[in-house]
């Protein structure tokens, strides 16, 4: 009967100002900083100089700051969600549509129009050229449509961070953690690539690790570190270190939050600018079903394809490296054999999926050092049925640009803020196995507190329905949980509490707390 | 076996979930104030627009085919004990083996002049926050009558929506006949810092209408003071929800009166949550215990006992927790607002007034009785131990840091804790452990 009514009940509101007259002129003054962005794009050549770009970038970042000020200074700090299931833009309303199809259409340029936004290799025109004296500047060459984004990112991370720090500013965790994704956004996502362009050295963010970077092993990115002496080098072994070493150890002690909230640069803009939307990814549990099968695809996706173009490199270049095809097949079964081993034999790995997963497991990892040992046997580059080189173009197009990118962000005011982060990134994939399997890491469930008011799930951007294990008193071990603690800090009860321990990590899971009869 | 819950609330839905863990008897749960289980305690934040009521809702819709619990949206008009029937008042008739009554509470009225006009309810169910949402519209001030937990709930909600909002309560500082007088009084100062309006030792005498059958104006007994207002949320406690039992053959007192496994006079009648009144409580606690966590308890105790296991109800120590506004609160054990004969106290707050810690302890044997927290989160399982085993306050003190469950990086306020203590005593104590979760597991499986 009453479920029509009650569903109004979330729309039919009075409206009250949640916008007043300060924040009113706020948005005005982000608007014509936007506004000057939008001539730049038209090629307006009034606006095309660097005194105007520097006013357009400090009007969009003076406006959302005076706006955030407004909105949360003024107030005592605590959490602060009033009126976001009212609110237009935060409730799939026609403000969110309109900013979906604008973000996704600057995506869309940016991906595969380039030359509308006004690259041109004889001289940038349009929005790209406008970004000029601030890459001259930097690094002493003209934009590129990358440099136009690489700012406007880092740019809308820094302001939003402010935002968000603002308003959560009651919760220190919140406050540091967000301190440290501007910080990797600005210096090594921004600020240390152009740099070593300027010093000659390959383009290179260092925490922008494999399989998040899918072209580290290409065979130009390879190349490019191998042809840049020691420092080069010491980069391409970072990197490898980075996936094989530190990450590990890091998630091992801290869970894939280490990463996915505090360093990671998808993240850093899904929580800053995205923090408006966290509320809209989706809870049901067929979401979460889809969700496994994406992610590991994905995750397949990218593992086969990078095989295939380290195959390849090492087919086309046999010698002068001390690694060889096959040493390389021979690492490859190692890999996906002891994985196969571990799920079939380790318990914890074992029961922690189910019978059909373990089989698809065992299946692909006798499948993939198959095919490139039949290639390897062939004496063939490319596969008999794979062409390594499509699969990694499809896997760039779809991937990389499409999913990442246009699905990712532009997608924010309809699907909640990580998209990708959930559906579609394979280092989350490979970053919450471990966190599942082998991590001191945890959401603590405080005894018997639980309410089942359901705010921890809904501002769950990862999706996870939280409190289905808070009221249960059973602690919360997800793979995909990104430890933003946003969870901890809207619950009303102190109900939750992000954790690490090493005593337990095979049960963390075990306790029941709120089972009251033994 | 046929099995029937009336209400559909935490307490009859945890009873049907343990039944059906336990057992493969029918399972039929009648409610007429929703069509599926919504968490009541979330009610302000569907009017906050914190979240749908759909968001509220703890289990997904498949959830209740799956389990096999049949959910029927009908309201009992009359039970009929003998012949084990329900009658409902579209009409319908509904037999049962064994029956459960988990039918909640009501709103509390006492008689006060206007308390029927349109514009004043209490908040409890779904409807009365239909009822909010319509007078809001347009509404320019609204007056909460009551200091409790629902009465700051209502002010909050208000408040939300920019609605400036009177709060008229009885007692001197918000809630102290609950809270101890200091942390009374810092919530008092919390509420006017939002610029609510607290009037405190203000009594209700009249809802006056304005004159077409709404209300326009409350009159304060004391000042005989005139506040206009186009709503009153009357939030002076809830009452078992038993009015349409009264003249049956079922024993009420002020709720339905239940043995310690949660029975009723009748042969295979249980009651459970806030409807229960239980002959002989626990030392310490009351007979009625409207809250969460109790009616939470005695839905998987009756559960038990119905499924051939039968189980004494047992809540164990205390707790409870509440938000006042941006202050979280906490309790564990026992913590009146006067402190007891032969008990002593130790009260530490934050110099900005928003954090306080008060640990009640024998005054001879020096065992920890009670914690009382604002704006600090403890562990539950830590300070139910420490509680249970009558563990000397020196040892709380030492371990304080065990009982930290506040985000990472919070501000660290033992220290500054024992320094009090070892003020006020003379002694002179130190922290012997870290806020370390694995400490915390050594010292819970000791
Ligand atoms: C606004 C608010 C905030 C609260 N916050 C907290 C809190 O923070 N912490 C806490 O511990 N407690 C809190 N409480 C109290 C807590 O919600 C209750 O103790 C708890 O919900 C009681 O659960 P119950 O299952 O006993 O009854 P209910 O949840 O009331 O369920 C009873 C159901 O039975 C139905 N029913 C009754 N009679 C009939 C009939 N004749 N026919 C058909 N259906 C019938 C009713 O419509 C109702 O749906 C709060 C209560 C309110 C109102
Ligand atoms: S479970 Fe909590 S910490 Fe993890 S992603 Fe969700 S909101 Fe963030
Ligand atoms: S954990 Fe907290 S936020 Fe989540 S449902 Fe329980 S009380 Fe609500």
């Amino acid at each position: 009967m009453a479920e029509k009514v009650y569903k109004s009940m979330s729309f039919a509101n009075p409206h009250p100002p949640f916008t007043d007259g300060v924040q009113k002129l706020a948005a005005a003054i982000g608007g014509v900083g936007l506004l000057l962005l939008g001539l730049a794009l038209l090629n307006i050549k009034q606006v095309q100089n660097a005194t105007m770009l520097w006013v357009s970038l400090s009007l969009l970042a003076s406006g959302t700051i005076i706006f955030s000020a407004r909105a949360y200074l003024t107030k005592s700090a605590g959490i602060k969600n009033d009126g976001v299931w009212f609110n237009n833009l935060t409730n799939r309303g026609l403000w969110a549509w309109v900013l979906g199809i604008i973000i996704t259409g600057f995506y869309v340029l940016l991906y595969w129009f380039p030359s509308l936004l006004g690259l041109n290799s004889d001289g940038n025109t349009g929005l790209v050229h406008f970004f000029d004296p601030l890459s001259m500047a930097l690094k002493g060459e003209v934009a590129s449509q990358w440099f136009v984004y690489g700012t406007l990112y880092t740019l809308a991370i820094l302001i939003f961070g402010i935002k968000f720090i603002w308003k959560y500013r009651h919760n220190k965790y919140q406050i540091v953690r967000t301190i440290s994704v501007m910080f990797f956004q600005l210096g090594f996502a921004f600020l240390i690539p152009e740099l070593l362009i300027r010093l000659n050295y390959p383009y290179n963010d260092f925490k922008n690790m494999w399989p998040l970077n899918y072209y580290f092993f290409d065979e130009w990115s390879i190349k490019g570190f191998l042809s840049s002496g020691n420092f080069g080098l010491l980069m391409l072994l970072f990197g490898i270190a980075m996936i094989f070493i530190i990450s590990p150890i890091l998630t091992y002690y801290f869970g894939k939050r280490w990463y996915c909230s505090w360093v990671c640069g998808c993240g850093g803009l899904a929580e800053t600018a995205g923090d408006p939307f966290r509320h809209l990814s989706d809870k049901s549990l067929k979401a979460w079903q889809i969700e496994r099968w994406m992610i590991h695809l994905v995750l397949l996706f990218a593992v086969v394809m990078t095989t295939g173009v380290i195959f390849s490199f090492l087919h086309n270049n046999p010698n002068g490296y001390w690694m060889n095809k096959g040493l390389f097949v021979a690492l490859i079964a190692g890999l996906c054999l002891g994985t196969v081993a571990l799920f079939r034999f380790i318990p914890v790995f074992k029961n922690g999926v189910s019978k059909r997963v373990n089989n698809i497991i065992s299946v692909l990892g006798i499948i993939i050092p198959g095919i490139v040992y039949i290639n390897y046997a062939t004496g063939s580059g490319n596969a008999v049925f794979l062409n390594f080189y499509d699969l990694r173009k499809t896997y760039g197009f779809l991937i990389g640009a499409a999913f990442s990118g246009v699905i990712g962000v532009g997608f924010y005011p309809l699907m909640g803020s990580r998209v990708w982060c959930r559906f579609g990134c394979p280092m989350a994939a490979i970053l919450g196995l471990q966190q599942k399997f082998f991590s001191r890491f945890r959401i603590t469930t405080n005894g018997g507190q639980c309410i089942s008011c359901g705010n921890c799930s809904t501002y769950c951007e990862m999706g996870i329905d939280v409190r289905s294990y808070a009221q249960k008193g059973q602690n919360i071990v997800r793979a995909s949980c990104v430890g933003c603690g946003i969870c901890a800090a809207v619950c009303p009860r102190g109900v939750l509490r992000l954790e690490n321990g090493s005593k337990d990590i095979f049960e963390k899971t075990d306790d029941l707390r709120t089972q009251h009869i033994q | 076996m046929k099995i029937a819950i009336i209400g559909n609330g935490i307490s009859g839905i945890t009873a049907a979930r343990w039944i059906r863990k336990l057992s493969d008897h029918s399972i039929d749960v009648i409610s007429s104030e929703s069509d599926y289980f919504f968490s009541r305690t979330a009610l302000m934040y569907i009017y906050m627009g914190h979240m749908r009521l759909k968001d509220t809702q703890p289990y997904e819709e498949y959830f209740w085919e799956k389990n096999r619990i049949n959910l029927i949206n009908e309201h009992v008009s009359r039970i009929d004990f003998e012949s084990k029937k329900l009658e409902f008042k579209s009409g319908g008739e509904h037999a049962y083996d064994k029956l459960i009554l988990a039918l909640g509470s009501a709103s509390n009225k006492f008689g006060w002049p206007g308390q029927d006009l349109k514009a004043v309810h209490g908040l409890y169910s779904l409807q009365d926050l239909e009822l909010m949402e319509k007078y809001s519209e347009g509404l320019e001030k609204a007056v909460v009558v009551g200091g409790g937990l629902i009465g700051i709930e209502m002010a909050e909600m208000f408040h939300s929506r920019k609605i400036p909002v009177t709060m008229l309560v009885r007692e001197s500082s918000y809630w102290n006949n609950v809270l101890p007088q200091d942390e009374a009084e810092i919530i008092s100062q919390h509420i006017l810092d939002h610029n609510i309006d607290l009037r405190l030792g203000g009594n209700l005498e009249a809802i006056l209408d304005d004159g077409t059958g709404k209300v326009g104006a409350v009159k304060v007994k004391e000042t005989g003071e005139r506040i206009e207002c186009g709503f009153v949320g009357l939030t002076a406690g809830v009452h078992p929800n038993v009015a349409f039992l009264k003249d049956s053959i079922l024993e009420i007192d002020k709720g339905i009166v239940v043995d310690e496994y949660l029975k009723t006079n009748m042969e295979d009648v249980y009651a459970i949550g806030d409807c229960a009144q239980l002959a002989s409580p626990n030392p310490g606690r009351r007979s009625i215990e409207a809250v969460w966590y109790t009616g939470r308890m005695m839905g998987e105790t009756v559960a038990h006992s119905i499924c051939n296991n039968p189980q004494k109800y047992d809540p164990g120590i205390w707790f409870n927790s509440a938000k006042f506004l941006d202050i979280e609160y906490q309790v564990y054990g026992d913590v009146p607002p006067e402190l007891p004969e032969a008990t002593q106290s130790l009260f530490w707050k934050s110099e900005d007034n928003q954090h306080s810690i008060r640990l009640n302890y024998h005054a001879i044997n020096k065992n920890l009785t009670g914690v009382n927290l604002l704006g600090i989160r403890f562990r539950q399982e830590v300070c139910e131990k420490w509680i249970r085993e009558k563990t000397h306050i020196e040892d709380v003190l030492k371990d304080i840091c065990l009982a930290d469950f506040n985000p990472e990086f919070f501000r660290t306020y033992e220290q500054s804790l024992l320094q009090q203590y070892n003020h006020q005593t003379g002694q002179g104590i130190e922290l012997r452990s870290k806020r370390s979760l694995n400490q915390v597991i050594s010292f819970l499986k000791s």
